[in-house]
């Protein structure tokens, strides 16, 4: 990969800053480039700067045409997600000062066609949620009159809850060595999103959702790599989801 | 082009076991161990054909098993096999949802239940016995 060196220094006074580390950023504009460069930057960091941070001293002191998807910087949104030397992570909330490196690389998510530079499109990723259906299946309503609210225990609040925290950030998708082939495969996202409303016990849709992952590019193609898991910025835990929901499909739970 | 546009990382991601964990390392290996169990089993038909065209030929190929290479890929055969079997148990359970740990509140700093220590301890039970078996091979290969 050529790599574009850019040696602008900060315009800005800085306060109190003493450290320095060298951004790595990927530049690359499917419209108009062939491959993707690396554009470099030296960026002044304390302690508790974040690489979203030092992405944004980037855009606001030396360049500011980096792109770059951002919202809540306090990993709720779901949008900072990106490689960050070499793993998928949420740019918010992964500091500088615990990559214990001077060096930062970040570059776009693979597995997710890039828009530009750090910016990748979630279409598919939210087509395949869609398509598990996330809400809760019944037939009558707790909104129609003359009727209460749906009570639950908290045992069985906590058989679906941790799954209900997914940020739809992607990083699952990323890391999954599945994903990295199989253009069609639903991913561990969505099957984790599957399992959350089958394990709810308000909703009558398992058969539907069962039907719709019991195929080819479906729940059977992931082999428990457990990457998924092992990236999760909330404590979902994709790979449990997975291994739980293929227990209703292999007769292990009902 | 329609790779890039995509941006899969392709068969270089999915075979790159050094990112995430020892159970990324585990799935490499599985998968390995059995591309490798496949290529012997292609092998073995093609070694056993051969006594179809006489005792000589036969006893040809059965030299060819006899040199220090083919005991090293006998080894390596044993290894394969043994690993594939019991890390392939652990995957089978964890599959059917057996030792995966429960569904509870996540809590800071968000350590998955599902990558516990037991499926740790079964990944390396699994390496362990891959390594004896291939030690006690060699002896009986190697051996007088």
């Amino acid at each position: 990969m050529a790599v574009e060196t850019i040696s602008k220094t900060p315009e800005v006074s800085l306060p109190i800053s003493s450290d320095s580390i060298t951004l790595r950023i990927s530049r690359f504009n499917p419209k108009n480039d062939l491959s993707p460069i690396f554009a470099e930057f030296k960026v002044p960091i304390q302690k508790w700067t974040t690489v979203l941070e030092a992405i944004l001293f980037v855009k606001q002191n030396l360049d500011h045409s980096v792109a770059v998807r951002y919202s809540c910087r306090q990993a709720s949104c779901g949008s900072c997600g990106m490689r960050i030397n070499g793993k998928p992570a949420l740019a918010c909330y992964t500091k500088i000062s615990e990559l214990n490196s001077n060096i930062v690389t970040v570059e776009p998510m693979h597995n997710f066609p890039i828009i530009r530079d750090l910016a990748v499109d979630f279409k598919q990723m939210f087509a395949n949620h869609k398509k598990m259906k996330p809400y809760i299946i019944r037939e009558d309503s707790e909104i129609a009159s003359d009727t209460k609210e749906f009570l639950q225990t908290p045992e069985e609040v906590e058989k679906y809850l941790q799954f209900s925290y997914c940020i739809k950030c992607g990083l699952c998708n990323s890391a999954c060595p599945t994903m990295a082939t199989d253009e069609s495969f639903i991913g561990p996202q969505g099957l984790a999103q599957a399992y959350r409303y089958v394990a709810d016990n308000r909703d009558d849709g398992k058969k539907e959702r069962l039907k719709i992952i019991d195929q080819s590019h479906g729940i059977w193609r992931c082999h428990f790599a457990g990457s998924c898991s092992h990236v999760c910025p909330k404590g979902v835990d994709p790979a449990m989801a997975i291994q739980l929901l293929r227990g209703y499909l292999l007769g292990f739970r009902k | 082009m329609t790779e890039r546009m995509s941006n899969r990382e392709g068969l270089k991601g999915m075979a790159n076991p050094t990112r995430y964990g020892l159970e990324r390392v585990a799935y490499w290996l599985q998968r390995l161990s059995g591309l490798g169990l496949l290529a012997y089993l292609i092998g073995h038909i093609y070694e056993t054909s051969s006594i179809v065209n006489g005792k000589v030929a036969w006893d040809k190929m059965l030299e060819l098993t006899q040199t220090t290479q083919g005991h090293l890929i006998l080894t390596l055969v044993i290894g394969m096999c043994v690993y594939h079997t019991a890390n392939g148990i652990r995957v089978m359970l964890g599959q059917g949802g057996i030792g995966v740990g429960k569904p509870g509140q996540p809590e800071y700093p968000y350590k998955a239940a599902s990558l516990n220590y037991k499926q740790r301890l079964c990944i390396w039970v699994s390496i362990a016995l891959a390594a004896l078996a291939m030690m006690y091979g060699m002896a009986v290969l190697f051996g007088d």
